[in-house]
């Protein structure tokens, strides 16, 4: 969930909005330490934690500031621009910034460009761009023009793709849009016009952008207050050709249209973008934070004293204007995962599972000695226990020298007979040490693998992760899907990292291998097969003479249910099989902590990336806001149907509970009545 | 055999109180229960678990601690405040001390056994030296904030657990002051929780401490840091009850659900000597909240508000099969609560403040066995007496010829003459009964109605000749020097010419009545008399003794012989016996012989007690 954190301001001198006001805010080379250009003839270092500036350097009185500092991160030197030709390059030991590196170039710079990873570039503002490098080894070298008369460059950002920088600048021209992508793999430049579509009226305000693998999504906000989205290609099919893109609708009326103070935009991940602007034409302004995939408003904050339409986001700050002062506020984004609501769920459930202990039969299962011993021995001697609580049974010792030595077979027997015996207190531990014994063989051994036998011993429900360890690596190293349910399903304490690799497994394993192999298809059996439901839908079944459907609650899921079946059937039949569904429904049934399990689930394999998808889309997100979207509403329906049938079943159950407890009362009335009575007893 | 005509009577309805503390004493395997009404109760669980001493109760004495110091000496402290010492030799209270805390929740004695520490409803814990004739208050300990509900000394008696609302403390035994102070989680299945009741704490001589709290935990404490080492959540409801094994291996658990968990220290793994409190077994014995638990060697004691001691022994510690390998469950006194007169087919039901008068029934119609015979006339309740003072009654009793009821508190001893004139009945008091008559354990009157025979709780026994209207003292008894203890079971023969009187240990005494001289004692068996008669027509005194075993020997066989219908003459000799078994009946509180061919059984069904107790914490079985 997007929360913002606590705000506090950076700046003690007050600044002035306009060109006096905030050129920009960049990121130096150490972390938490930033570049703030003011306007005119200042920048200054700051430590964002401690809120205090490191250092301040101005140049002379009469020039004048034009483009924000940046850090040169492969030298750790600032760069800055002043009188829109000069260059002045220096680091943190200057103080003067008039006696530091200048560079005086030919043409007029738009920007600096400076990220991890590459030379700082720079934009002119004719269009052209150089790197740093070439730029210093030759200042008065000839700048080439790019754009035509008129178009002036708007924006812009660099972005680095498969570890090359691109670049894009935005031109307005008369009122139209252009993008250029510069790409320094391949130095293209491709021209793209912005295509307005329909609201041809409004007038950009501002743009963020973001980059995938082969777009970048240049994300625009109106002045209707709408945000836009333009994907642009990175790579394009004809660079020469001026192509068109088309924007299209990704938020609406996020702010006001037409606010005095100007409105900013950025995108701050995959989904979640910030506005600064005021929600309504009345309002205060506000920094908000959207959802852009589930259309939502995550949090907002209000800026009662005025902002001035620029914002930026490195890190986890946010950095804007609040009035004179430049104001930082933390933005924290927590991303919400299958594991943690899964983590969630399973602790609400915990207690709820305590409530209802299941009651041992101790007289069963502890005193079968009776019957067989009492016959045998005079005294009656109840057991032997203290006895075989500290030494073993033979049959404990006789296990273990065959498993040293004999075959498969052998072992199986023996084990037969060994479980066979009476349960001592401490057979959980003897269990163990059975399995590590038969492990211990099967390291020195590796052809001796007593499946069998390992199964047979998981079944006695004693054993754990801890008491077994290598037991799970083993059934790993054997791809052994069948144990490794088993051990899922039995043990309470298998680590995170076992679960992951079972999960690469259960993914990675072949739907043919799968076919071979028995699993325990009884958490999947209410999947029942399609072929058997179309035959069931086509019968109409008579239960005791009336049609059971029409009388049970069904039948009003079902007028939601006919429209959408039969296309339904399609595209929403589980994407894995049975048995591996069976497999994953082990994993998701097993204990974790979202912490632990998290590191490891990163390992999973790019091209289970879909099944992940998959999982995620679900719930990767509050519920609430999971409801919403148009792809859970049949999750939500079949879901609602089956927790109506649960709580008929419930109903039902608890109304046969009272009708028992009054017959139970009835009875108990009946034997009451008779509270006095004269009886004839013969004894003979 | 015979035939007999049976009243069966399922009218008296007797409601034991509920337990509130239990406490074990390992050297004398003895058992002491407290119940709501203040009744204390000491058992012998040597002895096949009899009850064989009690103190009756006090509408101001609710008993919310009990404790054994050293010597086989029993505290008990209550909501009025009061600090009890109990003389288990003459059955009376020995003294009664105020704490000046308010009412007491907790008692403790430390592990050597010479001091007592109570916590009371203001926060204090007080020490109390114990001395050889009474106790002697010492200290305060740093007064919380509030009422100190439990309480445990460490076994080497250097430190303290006391467990409070939120939150326990430990204390240093030699300062007096807190050393950490744990809070608890009032967190109760992620809802807050007003208050977390400490309802119990344990303290292990590895520092563990072991808290039990109402919302339903078990949470496992290191006490040199403070700090939470394990929690087990075992219930919806309070955890009320703690109890550990003198090994420390073992301990057992009490909820308001009215589940006992038993917990115990397991070896991780078998070639470790790491081991891990394990919760091993649930038992469910109780419908009601278990408000006390106790832990002897061999066996888990619970008790609570659904009236029932439980004694679940341990299967793993139980070496031959006998008596005590099985699950006990005590719900009724083991003495008697009703009397009967024969001539006038009566029957006195005694309540722990009041006594009720019914007449049984009648019938002309005859039929043969296992036949309901239709009543020509029902029983009836003819008197209710209620009785004066706070007081519950000990004993009491109606003479044979129905004219005569007599009963006792622990104070005073009432005697009425009843009156007969057709339906209508009138009661008179006999007044100015004699100072040395007061608080009497038995009381019982000879055939013919003529004398009254009264057991004191100093040992004497008195007779007492009965006129119309007055009473005339004949004799008393006094008990043999040196001994002081109390005559509980009273026998007088039906010629009236022969006393049997036997006390918890000591043998039976017989005493002639014509010459008022004791006769001769049979000597004592090693287990306590439960009940006592006397023949008829040969005078053979009958002993019951509580190790239940009247038979020959083990391999007697034990059944109810069936009618002699199709049988030979020789199998049924074969298979007679002196023993004739019925099955029929609930448990039964009283049984006699009305006439030759007449019985009357008082049976009280369990199901009955059941309805009547409040109705338990109900768990849903079915949803959520």
């Amino acid at each position: 969930m997007a929360a913002l954190e606590e705000e506090f301001t950076l700046s003690t001198v007050p600044l002035g909005a306009g060109p006096n006001g905030l050129l920009g805010v960049e990121q130096s080379d150490k972390t938490d330490q930033f570049l703030v250009t003011h306007g005119g003839r200042t920048v200054i270092l700051y430590k964002v934690s401690d809120q205090k500036p490191l250092g301040s350097w101005s140049v002379k009185q009469g020039q004048i500031i034009t483009c924000p500092a940046v850090c040169n991160f492969q030298t750790g030197e600032f760069i800055v621009v002043h009188d829109n030709k000069v260059l002045r390059i220096w680091n943190t030991e200057n103080v003067n910034l008039d006696k530091v590196f200048k560079a005086t170039l030919s043409a007029e710079i738009y920007r600096i460009h400076s990220i991890q990873g590459t030379e700082p570039l720079v934009l002119f503002k004719e269009g052209a761009v150089r790197g740093l490098e070439a730029l210093l080894a030759e200042p008065q070298q000839k700048i080439e023009t790019v754009v035509s008369d008129d178009e002036v460059i708007k924006w812009t950002k660099v972005f680095m793709v498969f570890r090359h920088p691109v670049l894009i600048f935005i031109t307005e021209k008369h009122g139209n849009h252009f993008a250029y992508i510069q790409t320094f793999s391949s130095r293209t430049l491709s021209k793209y016009t912005l295509f307005h579509g329909q609201e041809e009226k409004s007038v950009i305000q501002n743009f963020t952008a973001s980059v995938d693998r082969k777009f970048i999504s240049l994300m625009s906000l109106s002045s209707d207050g709408c945000v836009y989205e333009t994907l642009i290609p990175i790579h394009p099919r004809d660079p020469d050709e001026n192509q068109r893109v088309v924007r299209s609708l990704l938020l609406k009326t996020v702010v006001a249209g037409n606010a005095p103070s100007g409105v900013a935009l950025t995108v701050l991940d995959q989904d979640h973008v910030a506005v600064l602007g005021p929600p309504l034409p009345a309002s205060k302004e506000c920094l908000s934070i959207w959802n852009t995939k589930f259309q939502t408003l995550q949090t907002s904050r209000e800026l009662p004293q005025g902002t001035s339409g620029q914002l930026w986001y490195f890190g986890e700050n946010l950095f804007m204007l609040h009035g004179k002062f430049l104001t930082v506020i933390p933005y924290k984004c927590e991303v919400s995962s299958l594991a943690g609501a899964l983590g969630k769920l399973k602790h609400s459930q915990d207690p709820g599972t305590h409530t209802v202990p299941h009651f041992v039969n101790w007289e069963t299962s502890r005193g079968y000695g009776f019957g067989s011993q009492n016959s045998e021995q005079s005294k009656r001697i109840l057991r032997r226990r203290k006895i075989e609580v500290n030494v073993p049974p033979p049959a404990f010792e006789q296990l273990l020298s065959t498993i040293k030595k004999d075959s498969e077979k052998d072992i199986e027997v023996e084990l037969c007979k060994f479980l066979a015996v009476k349960r001592t207190p401490d057979f959980h531990a003897i269990v163990g040490d059975i399995v590590l014994e038969l492990l211990g063989r099967h390291t020195t051994e590796p052809s001796f693998y007593p499946r069998n036998s390992l199964m047979q011993l998981i079944q006695t429900h004693v054993l754990s992760y801890s008491l077994c360890p290598g037991l799970m690596e083993a059934a790993l190293e054997k791809t052994d899907v069948q144990m490794l349910q088993l051990c899922l399903q039995q043990f309470p304490d298998i680590p995170e990292s076992i679960t992951c690799a079972c999960l690469k497994i259960f993914l990675s394993i072949s739907d043919d291998s799968l076919q071979e192999t028995e699993i325990n298809m009884e958490s999947v059996s209410d999947c029942s097969d399609p072929v058997q439901e179309k035959m069931d839908e086509q019968t109409e079944i008579l239960q005791n003479g009336f049609n059971a459907d029409e009388q049970n609650c069904d039948s009003c899921d079902r007028k939601l249910n006919q429209k959408p079946q039969d296309a339904a059937e399609e595209t929403t039949s589980c994407p894995v099989v049975p048995k591996r569904a069976a497999l994953l429904n082990a994993i998701l049934h097993s204990a974790y902590s979202e912490m632990f399990l998290l590191p490891h689930l990163k390992d999973i394999p790019a091209q289970h990336v879909t099944i992940m998808d998959w999982i995620c889309l679900l719930l990767d997100a509050n519920f609430t806001v999971v409801v919403m979207i148009p792809e859970a509403k049949r999750l939500l329906l079949s879901l609602y149907k089956f927790v109506k049938s649960q709580i008929c079943i419930c109903s039902e159950l608890n109304k046969i509970e009272v009708s028992f407890r009054e017959l139970q009362k009835l009875n108990q009335e009946k034997n009451n009545r008779e509270l006095y009575s004269i009886e004839v007893l013969e004894l003979f | 055999m015979g035939e007999f005509k049976v009243h069966r009577v399922r009218f008296f309805n007797y409601v034991p109180s509920g337990i509130r503390c239990v406490a074990y004493n390992n050297q004398s395997n003895r058992l002491a229960v407290s119940r709501t009404d203040g009744t204390v109760e000491i058992y012998n669980l040597s002895a096949n678990y009899f009850q064989e001493k009690f103190f009756p109760g006090h509408e101001s004495r609710a008993t919310e601690a009990l404790c054994w110091a050293k010597g086989q000496r029993l505290f008990s402290g209550g909501l009025n405040g009061e600090i009890i010492e109990y003389d288990l030799q003459a059955l009376n209270i020995k003294y009664a001390m105020d704490a000046f805390g308010g009412p007491i929740w907790s008692m403790a004695v430390s592990p050597c056994g010479s001091q007592l520490l109570v916590g009371c409803e203001d926060g204090s814990v007080k020490l109390f030296q114990i001395t050889p004739d009474k106790i002697q208050f010492e200290r305060n300990f740093d007064r919380q904030k509030s009422r100190i509900l439990s309480l445990s000394w460490h076994p080497s008696g250097t430190h303290i657990a006391a467990g409070s609302i939120d939150y326990i403390s430990v204390f240093d035994v030699k300062s007096g002051s807190a050393v950490h102070k744990m809070l608890v989680d009032r967190q109760y299945m992620g809802v807050s929780k007003r208050k977390c009741i400490i309802w119990g704490v344990a303290f292990l001589s590895d520092g563990t401490v072991i808290s039990v709290d109402s919302a339903g935990k078990v949470q496992f404490w290191d006490s040199a840091t403070g700090t939470l080492v394990k929690n087990h959540l075992i219930a919806n409801a309070d955890v009320q009850s703690i109890a550990v094994s003198d090994q420390e291996d073992s301990f057992v658990v009490g909820t308001a659900e009215g589940t006992v968990f038993h917990f115990q220290l397991v070896s991780v793994t078998s070639n470790s000597s790491e081991k891990q409190w394990v919760r091993t077994k649930p038992f469910q014995h109780h419908t009601h909240d278990v408000r006390a638990v106790a832990h002897s060697p061999t066996a888990l004691i619970s008790g609570g508000t659904d009236t029932h001691l439980v004694i679940r022994p341990l299967m793993e510690k139980v070496e031959v099969k006998n008596y005590d390998a099985a699950l006990r469950k005590i719900t009724f006194p083991h003495r008697r609560l009703i009397s009967c007169s024969k001539k006038r087919h009566l029957l006195l039901f005694q309540f722990a403040h009041h006594l009720e008068l019914w007449r049984l029934g009648s019938t002309v119609a005859t039929g043969k066995n296992g036949d309901t015979l239709p009543l020509s006339k029902d029983a009836d309740h003819l008197l209710h007496l209620k009785t004066k003072g706070p007081e519950n009654i000990i004993c009491s009793c109606i003479s044979p010829c129905g004219s005569w009821i007599a009963y006792s508190t622990t104070s005073r001893f009432f005697l009425y003459r009843l009156n007969y004139e057709h339906d209508n009945i009138s009661l008179q008091r006999v007044s100015k009964m004699p100072a040395f008559l007061r608080s009497a354990l038995q009381i019982l009157f000879s055939e013919d109605s003529t004398k009254l025979f009264v057991a004191s709780n100093q040992g004497s026994l008195h007779i007492i000749r009965l006129l119309e209207g007055s009473f005339k003292h004949l004799h008393t008894f006094q008990p043999q020097s040196g001994t002081v203890e109390s005559m509980c079971l009273l026998a007088v023969s039906p010629d009236g010419n022969w006393l049997a009187a036997s006390g918890t240990s000591a043998g039976v005494h017989v005493y002639n009545i014509k010459h008022l001289k004791l006769h001769c004692t049979v000597p004592a068996y090693n287990f306590p008399v439960t009940a006592l008669a006397i023949a008829p027509s040969t005078n053979n005194l009958v002993i019951a003794h509580s190790d239940q075993q009247p038979l020959p020997n083990d391999k007697t066989l034990l059944y109810n012989p069936l009618p002699p219908t199709n049988e030979s003459d020789v199998i049924r000799r074969r298979t007679a016996h002196a023993f004739k078994i019925s099955k029929i009946y609930k448990p039964l509180l009283f049984m006699d012989l009305l006439d030759e061919r007449t019985l009357v059984a008082v049976e009280r069904p369990l199901d009955d007690i059941i309805a009547q107790l409040p109705p338990p914490i109900k768990k849903k079985k079915f949803g959520t």
